[in-house]
């Protein structure tokens, strides 16, 4: 280091923990929250500490849940997750692929469209989107809740930035092999591609796990509900109804993957972050 | 850029590019072309048809009280996110790049509020300062406080600004770290050479190179206060009270969804998608001038 560090050194790391502890907070105070009883909780100050109602309120909320068991949401929410990852990865690799690797007319026109997705997010197109779903009867499905959300610009701009890198020889090299495109793509440019996708898979999971709005509009049967959307529905709105514990156990599991994707995936979850802000 | 290789074939092109236009064309292009169309239009009070109104939907809402006024929240809401988030982050930031043990235990400990759902982290906040069961407003109204964001709206926005920005330090505090450590070490130390002390370091060497990491952060801090943080007011305080926590994207949704008012709905959605428009534009001008940096 710059210079030698004493006291200033014990004092950004206090600074630190203090700031940890004040971010973790909510999430431990969550989690203290689903080992409680509901009584507990509603006569406030609740004990800061877990009480002995894990294995109660995690079971109920898993089988029984308030409007439809957790575990089925923990399942939709899964489902959705896993089909708008790969959905995006495979048609943004597939549309890079031709952006890059060949010359046609249109080229640039396919571009720009895709391009143009940047800048209409769901949220700002909600009504209209609805209305298309709707029509096509896509209501309370998985095909509904993923298929509007996979065509994503970041994820060719990704793609093709990476194919950019790829040196011309390979394709030379193929070529002189007798290789077509198909077979280049297969055997070179996809294994060339592993940490990248790899990278953007973990993104790609936590930005679908984590949707709200989307699941909020057509699922409107409990049982089709993602967890994350679902317990807006569990929260109690009055204090002698509703299930504290039970929600708050429902918000642990609804966070419980993506923070284990993001803690034991760190390398690849900061790579996919910078490389997909490129 | 352009590839100096590339394949012959006639076809394969864009059968590889049909998926992701087939879904782009169905899922994008047709609803907002359905939302440009549908605020020039002002369906009647039944719901039977529709009448061709020009523009009067958006001169309609630009005399609204209530749009205007949720222009201001929105204004008030992403300079707040924005300010807090990124001020914690960067102290956070600064002070892990410094201290040599625990780093990256640090960085682990501080990344995972960005796996939480703007939802979650609204239940969450909502768990702690919920006036009649929240264990922090307990202990802040045993403090004095007069504390009830269900009717004070102030007090709400002060709420919903906590939760959004919370959400937002992990994502802002890896950038910051990234851009902290891509400083040369040897500038520093020149600096310390010279006898200049910590803070005169920070405002006039590693402040002003990390300028172009700040800016990044500023624009997409902006986009996340503008449209990810529908989650955290639908579940903290639903717009409320009154319109108080009412942003731009909320009310789209409060009015086409809840109100029914389509008209007004979809010209909300033309608007934001300008708004949206602007904000790419001005990102991609500067990742195009962040190459000289």
């Amino acid at each position: 280091m710059v210079e030698k560090q004493g006291f200033g050194t014990i004092l950004m790391h206090a600074v630190l923990i203090i700031g940890i502890a004040i971010v973790c907070f909510p999430i431990y105070l969550t989690f203290v929250g689903s080992t409680l009883t509901h009584f507990e909780i509603i006569r406030p100050p609740m004990p800061l500490v877990p009480g002995p109602h894990f294995i109660d309120n995690y079971s109920e909320a898993l089988t029984a849940g308030i409007t439809a068991p957790v575990g089925r949401m923990l399942l939709n929410s899964f489902v959705m997750a896993m089909g708008i990852a790969i959905g995006k990865i495979a048609i943004s690799i597939l549309s890079a692929y031709a952006i890059v690797y060949f010359r046609f007319p249109f080229r640039m026109f396919a571009f720009w469209a895709i391009f143009m997705t940047l800048m209409l997010p769901v949220e700002v197109r909600i009504v209209p989107t609805y209305e298309v779903v709707a029509s096509l009867g896509m209501l309370n499905s998985y095909t509904g809740l993923i298929l509007p959300l996979i065509a994503s610009a970041t994820a060719t701009f990704l793609f093709r930035q990476f194919f950019m890198t790829v040196p011309d020889e390979l394709v030379e090299a193929a070529r002189v092999d007798g290789a077509g495109p198909l077979r280049f793509f297969k055997d070179i440019l996809l294994p060339l591609s592993v940490t990248n996708i790899a990278a953007l898979f973990v993104i790609l999971f936590i930005y679908g796990w984590n949707q709200f709005l989307w699941p909020l509009l057509i699922t409107t049967k409990p049982e089709m509900n993602t967890i994350v959307m679902g317990l807006k529905q569990m929260m109690p709105t009055a204090d002698d109804y509703g299930n504290w514990p039970v929600t708050m156990a429902a918000a642990t599991l609804a966070v419980l993957p993506p923070v284990a994707v993001v803690i034991f995936m760190q390398r690849l979850f900061v790579k996919g972050l910078v490389e997909t802000e490129k | 850029m352009e590839k100096r290789v590339t394949f012959d074939n006639r076809m394969l092109p864009y059968l590889l590019l049909a998926p992701q236009l087939a879904v782009t064309i169905v899922f994008f292009f047709w609803p907002a072309g359905q939302a440009l169309y549908q605020s020039l239009l002002l369906p009647d009070p039944f719901g039977l048809g529709a009448r061709f109104v020009w523009f009067s939907n958006f001169e309609y809402l630009f005399n609204d009280r209530y749009y205007l006024q949720s222009f201001v929240t929105t204004a008030v809401f992403t300079f707040f996110v924005t300010l807090v988030s990124m001020s914690v982050a960067l102290l956070f930031a600064v002070m892990a790049d410094q201290v040599i043990k625990g780093a990256g235990a640090y960085k682990t400990l501080l990344i995972w509020p960005y796996a939480v759902a703007p939802a979650v982290a609204g239940v969450m906040w909502l768990f702690m300062f919920q006036p009649s069961i929240g264990v922090v407003a307990f202990y802040m109204k045993a403090m004095g406080i007069d504390w009830n964001p269900v009717l004070n709206g102030g007090q709400a926005m002060t709420l919903v600004i906590l939760a959004a920005a919370w959400k937002q330090i992990s994502y802002n505090f890896l950038f910051f770290l990234a851009g902290l450590q891509a400083i040369p070490k040897s500038l520093i130390e020149a600096a310390a050479i010279d006898g200049a002390g910590k803070w005169h370091r920070f405002r006039t060497i590693i402040f002003p190179l990390l300028s172009p990491t700040t800016f990044f952060l500023l624009v997409v801090n902006i986009v996340y206060a503008f449209f990810e943080t529908f989650g955290i007011i639908h579940t903290m305080t639903a717009g409320g009270p009154g319109q108080s926590t009412t942003i731009l994207v909320y009310k789209v949704y409060s009015d086409g969804f809840v109100g029914q008012d389509l008209g007004s709905s979809a010209a909300q959605s033309v608007i934001l998608m300008v708004v949206v428009g602007i904000l790419t534009v001005i990102q991609f001008r500067f990742i195009e001038r962040r190459v000289h940096y």
